[in-house]
């Protein structure tokens, strides 16, 4: 099993590819099927695009975990940026279903497993979301 | 990146690679737009078959070619969308729509060559 | 020479129950060492007893003789090796690599975990005859081995486990694929009748299924029945409206056939324009509806005059 964690600097949209690509990289390192594999490059493009449109420069950390009997992936997303005010309103799911509004979180939290979320205004926001391995 | 734009008649084909960037993707959409207008194209097939993953940026760039190309008087057709992708896309609540989209190329042109037919 | 605290087990002794400073001989590793070339040493011998024990207490009773001696030989190895290097990833693998031969044989897990146990007791046995005249250093020597052979024990449990979890979830798989088959009924057209009680997972398993279907019939009209299902809870009336999506996406048109009315309402409350949605009463309107779009030519065929 890995140890470590891969870390991408996200800065530019050319980050939000590297980003995905190493996901979905260590997504099939792990063993996941394909069809989670684009999940999760998916999630992380969201995430990553995120931080590039709001706080204009972050990072995201990817890395195996193990649960009790099952492995799985971890994705942070992570920014200092203005953070979010209204969490459960960029929640609500009316908020992204159009695909170009909005912060697309509610369709990453229905791709992913676990999704948490930690924001404060003017202090940043932090994404955390795992998918664990059929 | 360079995105190979084909002429086939009428219609032009546009073949997406796999890592576009967003700032690849804004100058693929100025690029069809002005070869429509160039060609005087009726139709535009874009094949994102490559692409592994189509988020919500890349969805709304690909609604409005659409829509542009459409005000220029030609109709866009999306193929190749991979059933993965489709799966992860509609879980995003990125649905395409008012884009009409197909299988392959194949089924792409038949769709533009029956709708020429029925403008006609 | 390492200093080490240590706390005399020994009553015998009359020693102090209090702590007492003892310079000890060796490090623990090193008794690790010793021990290891011990049971190195008596590889023979000490398998030879193990696989009477396992045979006298009617473990693995699936297996030949023959198979039980070539398994314990590995097994015993690996053991050992664990032992030395303390690689329990290594050990873990190898372990999920036995089961996976063995899970077919029919072997469970209570067989797996008693045949460690009982090989973990023999050894130690052979260890209490060895040191039996030093029974300080007996002591330390199970100090050594004890945690570690507990460790083996449960990294092969686990690894055991684990396999046989995975192998039930490719069964699970293996039968829902079976039990919902997407039907190519004409050139261009499939058919997904869906039966039962669907949960979410299953769900998204016939969501996957029909995707890969249509690229692979190049269908461009499917055909969703869904008659046969019991109830459907708010989660699956999404993963419907999904589909029908996702398969628009790869250029099929959707008809759903079989809407009860709860299933209609459930639908709606979920904010399904229903106007959108194709559907028609049962699955023979359906596929009529789908042959007209893919411009078939529907013809009803004349009675038989009855003379």
């Amino acid at each position: 099993m890995r140890a470590g964690e891969i870390r991408v600097a996200i800065n530019s949209d050319q980050d939000i590819v590297t980003a995905r690509q190493k996901g979905r990289a260590l997504a099939i390192e792990l063993g996941f099927s394909t069809g989670d594999a684009t999940l999760i490059a998916t999630s992380i493009s969201e995430l990553a695009r995120n931080i590039v449109s709001y706080a204009r420069k972050g990072e995201i950390i990817l890395k195996a975990v193990q649960g009790s009997s099952r492995l799985g992936i971890s994705i942070v997303a992570s920014d200092r940026g203005p953070g979010i005010w209204d969490i459960r309103q960029a929640m609500k799911d009316g908020f992204s279903t159009s695909g170009s509004l909005g912060l697309g979180l509610p369709g990453v939290r229905r791709l992913m497993d676990e999704f948490e979320i930690d924001s404060e205004p003017g202090r940043g926001t932090i994404v955390t979301v795992k998918k664990w391995k059929q | 990146m360079e995105v190979p734009i084909l002429k086939q008649g009428e219609v032009l084909i546009a073949t997406f690679q796999a890592a576009l960037s967003d700032a690849d993707l804004e100058h693929l959409r100025r690029g069809l737009v002005q070869q429509v207008v160039k060609f005087r194209s009726r139709g535009v097939i874009v094949d994102v078959t490559a692409m592994d993953v189509m988020d919500s940026f890349a969805s709304r760039t690909l609604r409005e070619i659409a829509h542009m190309i459409r005000l220029r008087g030609a109709e866009t057709v999306i193929v190749g969308i991979q059933p993965e992708v489709a799966f992860a896309m509609v879980q995003l609540g990125l649905t395409l729509e008012g884009v009409a989209t197909a299988l392959d190329l194949e089924e792409g042109l038949a769709y533009l060559i029956q709708k020429f037919k029925n403008i006609d | 020479m390492t200093k080490r605290e240590v706390t005399s087990k020994d009553s015998r002794t009359g020693s102090n129950p209090g702590a007492e400073l003892v310079v000890s001989g060796e490090a623990p590793s090193e008794l690790l060492r010793e021990l290891v070339a011990h049971l190195r040493q008596n590889r023979t011998q000490l398998r030879e007893e193990w696989v009477v024990r396992i045979s006298e207490t009617r473990l693995l009773t699936a297996m030949t003789k023959e198979e039980i001696f070539a398994e314990a030989t590995s097994v015993y190895d690996s053991y050992v090796e664990a032992l030395e290097t303390e690689a329990f990833e290594a050990l873990q693998a190898y372990a999920r690599n036995l089961s996976e031969r063995i899970i077919p044989r029919g072997v469970e897990t209570h067989e797996v975990v008693g045949i460690v146990l009982l090989l973990r007791d023999v050894l130690a046995r052979s260890l209490f005859a060895k040191y039996q005249t030093d029974f300080k250093k007996l002591n330390r020597i199970l100090d050594a081995y004890e945690p570690a052979a507990n460790r083996i024990a449960n990294t092969v449990a686990v690894g055991f486990v684990q396999e046989r979890e995975r192998v039930i979830r490719q069964q699970q798989e293996a039968i829902r694929e079976l039990s919902t088959p997407v039907l190519q009924v004409r050139e261009r057209l499939l058919i997904l009748p869906i039966i039962g009680v669907i949960d979410p997972q299953r769900a998204r398993q016939l969501t996957e299924q029909l995707l890969r279907g249509i690229r692979t019939n190049r269908a461009k009209v499917v055909v969703i029945d869904i008659t046969g299902v019991a109830a459907m809870d708010v989660t699956v009336a999404n993963h419907l409206v999904q589909t029908v999506e996702a398969s628009r996406l790869l250029g099929a048109t959707v008809i759903v056939t079989g809407l009860s009315p709860e299933i209609a309402q459930t639908l709606v409350t979920i904010g399904v324009d229903l106007g959108k949605m194709n559907t028609v009463g049962d699955l023979q309107g359906g596929i009529e509806q789908a042959e007209r779009l893919l411009g078939y030519k529907v013809v009803t065929l004349a009675e038989p005059r009855q003379s």
